[in-house]
């Protein structure tokens, strides 16, 4: 950490430093920001832009980049910001880092921060007329201010940039998304095959896709806004609404958070039982994409196939959880109930069936002529790409990124687990499909240890810590990720440190793996047949309510 | 009258008295036999091949697709065909919480479904707004925007629910007249007007068939 100090210290005189967080925290001025962030990223290798959470600190408005580097898994975090109000301005990086482009425009629509040099400044969740930035701590609520518009937005293609010369002069330039000539063709929000609310605007030429727009917010709820006016374990319930199909595993990652922040140890048969179920929902959900993959390109037979296998994994959850989704079973020091006691006999069984139904599904699918051609070599990403726009979890082990959090920052007890980080070259449908198969494959690998781990553990135990009845976090801020279904998952907890009884979180941030993922459609897609869109975006694989939160 | 469907008898029903209410309100003044007879077939035919029309938003959208899959098979009370255009299904499942952006859009759709047209609010974001009730931009039930005939609470329903809800809109349907007495399109419009909702292209369109009516 002091190493990394020392660097930054020379190439940025200015920047202040803070070593006592998990991370080192650097804090650098607007003006020198993207200046060390190019240096950042070319000599000290910070080529994957973790998380950029935007954040109200009541006397300025800012950002937190956190930056990880791909070779060594080192991270840092950079605070900027900004004491005006009025027309709160920082630079941009979606030049340095391309998944920002979204992640900017997302801060400008909560914060109403606008990104100097960023190519497209619109909003992003909501509508574009739209009154306030409603993240801000002094944003009026009332809704007199936005009634339900039952009309459509106008000018949506309007956008603008901000331009700075060399004399550091701003200046605001107009701009069109499409031009008046390109013919545009409207997917959504209601389509069968954009998997929930997804709207593109896609021009073709012929049959070609030339560019996507991707318009999100459809299912746009403000779950970040609403947390902060709830007690902890009060926010973990929205969670599981985020992605639905790695519900566990995002509650996982808040509930490590929150205890990472009280300093909880949490007993290791609750880790244990955490960890089951987690696979368990990785797995369900895979068998989802597949079927919906499939799907997509005609094969209604493959969706039976793979929700037959899906409801063996609900019966599981039914059985100790109560519920078939949206299980709330997790919960800050450990698990609300012990296991029900078929349940290692199920998970095994799960396990056995699961393994023997796989060869079916490649049988059936795989090998397919069709399959083949529709998704072979179409709709290429690289590794560089893919680190560039942060793309992980299996969409980024197709492209060749090492980028499994369970391998490279582990938590839980996946590093007393045995299992492979598939990773594949190609970056195509293709491999992207084959990623998630192989995958199932590693979790009944992991599902069998933990069997065995829970066996060894005994048949009753303690599934929860001591918490006290009123959590209090110190003031500061956390950062968690874990592996979700879909990509790296994490959460950013800042806490002021409220001496009230019932604190709440003073920013609560979901960084959501299928957001990244929705960056690179365009990316993909360019160049691919218009019917490619839906099998690029379906190996891609993203839950929509995860994008917009 | 006892209101009979196939899958389900009728005092496996909890809530018999309301549609026992309803059939008493609706046949207050007498039936015509041939009208009566003529309503009952097509109740009967609507009721059991009611196809639906996949809206979904969210979590609620994915028990849906389980309905529809092996295990729960929703084909065997004449559910399956599950529609992706608004034209050809029967009803609307709203799955899912509607936010206002997508408020316009769940409209058009609803405006774009051909008669006679149903409504479940499937899910408690669409019920009432959920667990998002407190939020800035999601609509706080689905009946602020368009009639609602069947609601259906848990987050999300189990697909057993689901089944329960599609029975006890088949119940309303077989219930409902076509010829003379009460007339859905009359009580749609008093609905529009007290949401004080702008005049839907539906709307207008009648207005300006009465308008050349009352021409004629």
């Amino acid at each position: 950490m002091a190493d990394f100090q020392e660097q930054i210290g020379n190439l940025c005189p200015e920047a202040q430093f803070d070593a006592s967080g998990e991370f080192l925290l650097v804090t650098v001025p607007d003006e020198k920001w993207h200046d060390l962030a190019t240096a950042l990223k070319n000599e000290m290798h910070f080529d994957y832009l973790t998380a950029l959470v935007g954040v109200d600190w009541k006397e300025e408005l800012g950002v937190m980049y956190y930056l990880t580097n791909t070779e060594t898994q080192d991270m840092i975090h950079v605070k900027v910001a900004t004491t005006d109000r009025e027309q709160p301005r920082l630079h941009s990086v979606s030049d340095l880092w391309a998944v920002a482009n979204y992640q900017e425009r997302e801060v400008f629509d909560f914060y109403g921060i606008e990104f100097i040099n960023h190519p497209d400044m619109r909003r992003f969740f909501l509508r574009n007329d739209w009154v306030g930035y409603p993240l801000r701590k002094d944003y009026d609520e009332s809704p007199e201010k936005n009634p339900i518009r039952l009309d459509d937005e106008q000018n949506e293609d309007d956008t603008y940039r901000l331009v700075e010369d060399e004399n550091g002069n701003v200046t605001r330039v107009d701009g069109k998304v499409f031009e008046d000539e390109e013919y545009v063709i409207n997917v959504g929000p209601q389509h069968p095959s954009t998997h929930g609310v997804m709207r593109y605007r896609a021009s073709i030429e012929g049959e070609l896709v030339k560019k996507v727009d991707v318009v999100s917010g459809y299912i746009h709820r403000g779950i970040e806004k609403m947390c902060e006016s709830l007690t902890y374990p009060q926010t973990l319930l929205y969670t599981e609404r985020l992605d639905y199909m790695s519900a566990h595993i995002n509650r996982h990652c808040l509930c490590l958070c929150i205890e990472k922040a009280m300093g909880l140890e949490v007993p290791r048969r609750a880790e244990i039982i955490r960890m089951t179920m987690d696979e368990l929902m990785r797995l369900s959900s895979h068998l989802l994409s597949y079927g919906c993959l499939t799907m997509d390109q005609g094969a209604t037979t493959a969706f039976f196939y793979g929700f037959r296998e899906r409801e063996l994994i609900y019966d599981i959850f039914d059985k100790t959880c109560g519920a078939r989704m949206s299980m709330s079973y997790m919960t800050i020091g450990g698990v609300v109930a012990d296991v029900h006691p078929d349940f290692i006999k199920d998970v095994r069984n799960c396990c056995d069936v699961v393994t023997e139904k796989l060869k079916e599904y490649h049988k059936l699918f795989s090998g397919n002529v069709i399959a083949v051609n529709r998704m072979k070599g179409v709709g290429i990403l690289g590794k560089e790409d893919a680190i560039n726009y942060a793309v992980t979890g299996p969409s980024g082990r197709a492209s060749g990124c090492h980028c499994d959090v369970r391998k490279c920052h582990p938590y839980s007890l996946y590093n007393e687990v045995d299992f492979d980080e598939v990773i594949l070259e190609n970056g195509d449908s293709m491999d992207r499909y084959m990623v998630r198969m192989k995958e199932m494959e590693e979790c009944i690998k992991i599902l069998r240890q933990c069997c065995d781990m829970l066996e060894a553990e005994g048949i009753e135990g303690e599934y929860i810590a001591k918490v006290p009845k009123l959590i209090k976090l110190p003031a500061g801020h956390w950062y968690q990720q874990v592996e979700g279904s879909r990509g790296a998952f994490g959460v950013y907890l800042e806490s002021d440190g409220d001496p009230k009884p019932f604190q709440k979180p003073y920013r609560l941030h979901f960084q959501s793996p299928c957001f990244n993922l929705v960056g690179v459609v365009d990316l993909t897609c360019k160049d691919n047949l218009i019917a490619d869109l839906i099998t690029i975006t379906a190996s891609i694989d993203y839950v929509i309510p995860d994008i917009d939160r | 009258m006892e209101v009979k469907i196939k899958s389900m008898k009728h005092e496996d029903f909890k809530d018999n008295e309301y549609i026992d209410k309803l059939v008493e309100e609706l046949n207050a003044s007498g039936t015509n036999v041939v009208v009566g007879k003529l309503d009952q077939l097509i109740n009967w035919g609507i009721s059991n091949s009611l196809w639906p029309f996949c809206f979904g938003t969210s979590c609620c959208a994915i028990e849906f697709m389980c309905l529809g899959a092996a295990r729960y098979d929703m084909a065997r009370f004449g559910f399956e065909v599950a529609r992706n255009s608004p034209r050809q299904a029967d009803y609307i499942m709203c799955q899912g919480t509607i936010t206002y952006r997508m408020a316009p859009a769940l409209k058009r759709l609803y405006e774009q479904m051909a008669e006679p047209k149903y409504v479940i609010a499937c899910g408690a974001c669409t019920v009432s707004g959920g667990p998002f009730k407190n939020s800035y931009c999601v609509v706080k039930g689905v009946d602020e925007i368009i009639p609602v005939d069947v609601y259906l609470p848990g987050c999300p329903p189990r697909p057993e629910a689901m089944f329960y809800a599609l029975m006890q809109l088949q119940r309303k349907i077989k219930v409902q007249k076509f010829f003379g007495g009460v007339n859905r399109k009359e009580k749609r419009k008093e609905f529009f007007e007290s949401k004080q909702v702008a005049p839907t292209v539906e709307q207008a369109q009648d207005s300006t068939i009465e308008n050349l009516n009352n021409q004629e």
